[in-house]
C-alpha cells in the first residue's frame, strides 16, 4: 500500500487522465473519495498491487476498459424511489405544469429507467403526459438501450409496488406494465413521449428551454467544482420559472448558482428558477481540481 | 478490572481535527453517553456512522433524541456539507458518508460494504486518507465487524484510535473485532470515553 496521501492522488489522476486521453471518458473530476473505493475494489477483483497495474492495463486493453467501466460508475435505482418525491412533485410542480400547453422534462443520468417511467406514470395519472416531451440522458449507453427497452427483473415488483402506493399513485402498478415469465414490460404507452439520448454532463452541453430537469443521485458522484459547472449547465437550460430536482441529500445550497433559486421542498429538494440570467459560460470541465 | 483497559498518551500530543464514530447495535445509548456531556465549544467536529436499517426508522427520530440531549449541533449532512467545528454529523440511512477531501463531506449510494450502507470503515478510511494523522477513530459497541479495517487505516496513518471496553458495550462483537484488528492507543469503558475526549482535545 503506498504510503502518502499525495502518492495515492498523484497514481489516481494518472488512472483518469489515462481513460480521457484514451477513451473519452471523463471521470477526473468525480468524487475522489468514493471513486478511490471503486478503484481499490478493482484492484482487489483483478488481483492488482497498485493503480500504475490498472494504468497498464486499461490502456493496451479495451476489453479490460469496458469491464472496469461498468464499475467506476453506480447505476443504482429504482421505481418511485424515494416514493415522497414524487409526492411532492404532484404537489408543488404539477399544478403549474397543468397552465402550460406543453413542455419539457429532462431527466439527466436516467440509468437503466426506472424513474423515468414513474415520472411517465405521475404524469399520466395527471393528465399531463400529452402535454410532456421527455428527454432522458445518460452516459452510459448500455444502461440507456435498458432503459429504452423497459424490462425489469420480476422481483422487484413487490418493492417497486410499495413505492408506488407511498407515492400517492392512484391505481395499481400492475396497470403499468405486463408480467412475462421473469420480467416485467412497462407499457409502450408510458414511452412513446420519451427520447432517449446519450449525454455526459461533464462535457457536453444544454438542452434548451427546459420546464423541469430531474437529476437525481447523479451529482452525489461529482467533486465541487464538477457540481458548480452542471448546475450552470442546468441553469442555462432552465426556462425562467422552470424547475429542478434534485436528490434528497444533494443540495443547491454550495453552489454559486444557489441565489437563482426559490427552495420548494427542503428535504426532497424540489427548487424553482426565479432570476434571469445571461448564459453561463461552460469550458469543458478545464477546472478539473481534486477539491 | 477490567483485562482490556488500556490508554496509551503519547499519541494525544499531536494535533488532532477530526473525530470519526462508528456504532452498531446499543449505539444510540452509547452515542448518547459519549455525545451528551461535550460542550458547546469542543474543539472538533464529529463525523458518526451509526447502522440503521433502510426506513426502519426515520432518522429524523436519531437527530431528535440526539439533538435533545447534546450541546453540540446534531445533524444530517447533504453530499458535499462542510465539516465545521460545533457539529456533529450523523450519516444519513442507507448512504455512506465520506470525507471527501479535508473540511468537506461526501454522500454516496455505492454498495453496501460487509452489508452496511452507511459502512464505518468507508468513513474511517477516507477519513484517515484526507486528515492522515489528525484523526481520532472511535469503534463503539455492534454485533458485526464494521470499522475493524476502518480503525486499522487510521491506526497506519499515524492517527489516535480508540474502543469502547467490550465489558462495557451492549454488544461485544463490534469492539473485540476492532481490537484485534487495529490494537487501538486507548480501549476505555462508556462512562470514561467522553471526560477522556473533553481533556484530550482541549488544545
Amino acid at each position: 500500500m503506498p504510503d502518502s496521501h499525495k502518492d495515492n492522488e498523484l497514481e489516481l489522476d494518472l488512472f483518469l487522465e489515462a481513460i480521457y486521453r484514451k477513451y473519452g471518458y471523463d471521470f477526473r473530476s468525480y468524487s475522489r473519495a468514493s471513486l478511490r473505493r471503486r478503484i481499490q475494489n478493482q484492484l482487489e477483483r483483478f488481483k492488482l498491487d497498485n493503480v500504475c497495474e490498472l494504468i497498464h492495463l486499461v490502456i493496451h486493453d479495451e476489453a479490460m476498459f469496458i469491464e472496469i467501466f461498468d464499475h467506476m460508475t453506480v447505476n443504482v435505482t429504482e421505481m418511485f424511489r424515494d416514493p415522497h418525491f414524487y409526492k411532492s412533485f404532484r404537489e408543488n410542480v404539477a399544478p403549474q405544469l397543468k397552465s402550460y400547453p406543453s413542455f419539457k422534462i429532462w431527466h439527466a443520468g436516467c440509468s437503466t429507467g426506472q424513474e423515468i417511467y414513474s415520472m411517465c406514470i405521475l404524469l399520466k395519472e395527471l393528465g399531463l403526459y400529452d402535454k410532456a416531451q421527455i428527454y432522458a440522458t445518460d452516459i452510459d449507453h448500455q444502461v440507456l438501450e435498458k432503459a429504452k427497452k423497459g424490462i425489469f427483473p420480476i422481483d422487484t415488483v413487490p418493492l417497486y409496488s410499495q413505492n408506488y402506493q407511498e407515492s400517492g399513485g392512484l391505481y395499481s402498478l400492475s396497470d403499468y406494465y405486463t408480467a412475462r415469465y421473469d420480467s416485467i414490460i412497462m407499457d409502450s404507452s408510458l414511452k412513446k413521449n420519451i427520447i432517449f439520448a446519450d449525454h455526459d454532463l461533464v462535457t457536453d452541453q444544454v438542452f434548451s428551454e427546459m420546464q423541469v430537469i430531474i437529476c437525481r443521485n447523479v451529482l452525489i458522484y461529482f467533486n465541487h467544482s464538477l457540481q458548480d459547472r452542471v448546475f450552470r449547465l442546468f441553469s442555462n437550460s432552465l426556462d425562467y420559472g422552470a424547475y429542478l430536482c434534485l436528490g434528497s441529500k444533494e443540495s443547491l445550497r454550495f453552489s454559486s448558482c444557489h441565489p437563482l433559486y426559490k427552495t420548494l421542498d427542503n428535504k426532497y429538494k424540489i427548487y424553482q428558477k426565479t432570476e434571469q440570467h445571461e448564459p453561463f459560460p461552460l469550458n469543458s470541465n478545464n477546472e478539473n481540481s481534486s477539491e | 478490572m477490567n483485562a482490556f483497559v488500556t490508554q496509551k498518551t503519547e499519541g494525544l500530543k499531536k494535533h488532532h481535527e477530526l473525530i470519526v464514530i462508528g456504532a452498531s447495535w446499543g449505539g444510540l445509548e452509547a452515542l448518547s453517553a459519549i455525545l451528551s456531556p461535550l460542550p458547546k465549544d469542543f474543539p472538533l467536529p464529529i463525523l458518526v456512522v451509526q447502522h440503521r436499517q433502510r426506513n426502519q426508522l426515520d432518522s429524523g427520530f436519531f437527530i431528535e433524541i440526539l439533538n435533545r440531549h447534546c450541546q453540540l449541533n446534531v445533524l444530517e449532512p447533504d453530499d458535499k456539507e462542510h465539516i465545521e467545528t460545533g457539529n456533529i454529523y450523523l450519516a444519513p440511512s442507507n448512504y455512506h458518508m465520506l470525507v471527501e477531501h479535508k473540511g468537506a463531506l461526501a454522500l454516496s449510494n455505492d454498495e453496501p460494504v460487509h452489508y452496511s450502507r452507511p459502512s464505518i470503515d468507508l468513513l474511517f478510511e477516507s477519513a484517515a486518507e484526507s486528515y492522515q494523522e489528525n484523526v481520532i477513530g472511535i469503534i463503539l459497541t455492534g454485533a458485526n465487524q464494521d470499522g475493524a479495517e476502518g480503525l486499522q487505516a487510521i491506526n497506519v496513518r499515524g492517527g489516535y484510535t480508540l474502543a469502547q471496553d467490550p465489558a462495557t458495550a451492549e454488544v461485544d462483537t463490534m469492539p473485540l473485532a476492532a481490537i484485534a484488528a487495529a490494537q487501538p492507543d486507548a480501549i476505555l469503558p462508556l462512562k470514561d470515553i467522553a471526560s477522556f475526549l473533553i481533556k484530550f482535545c482541549k488544545n
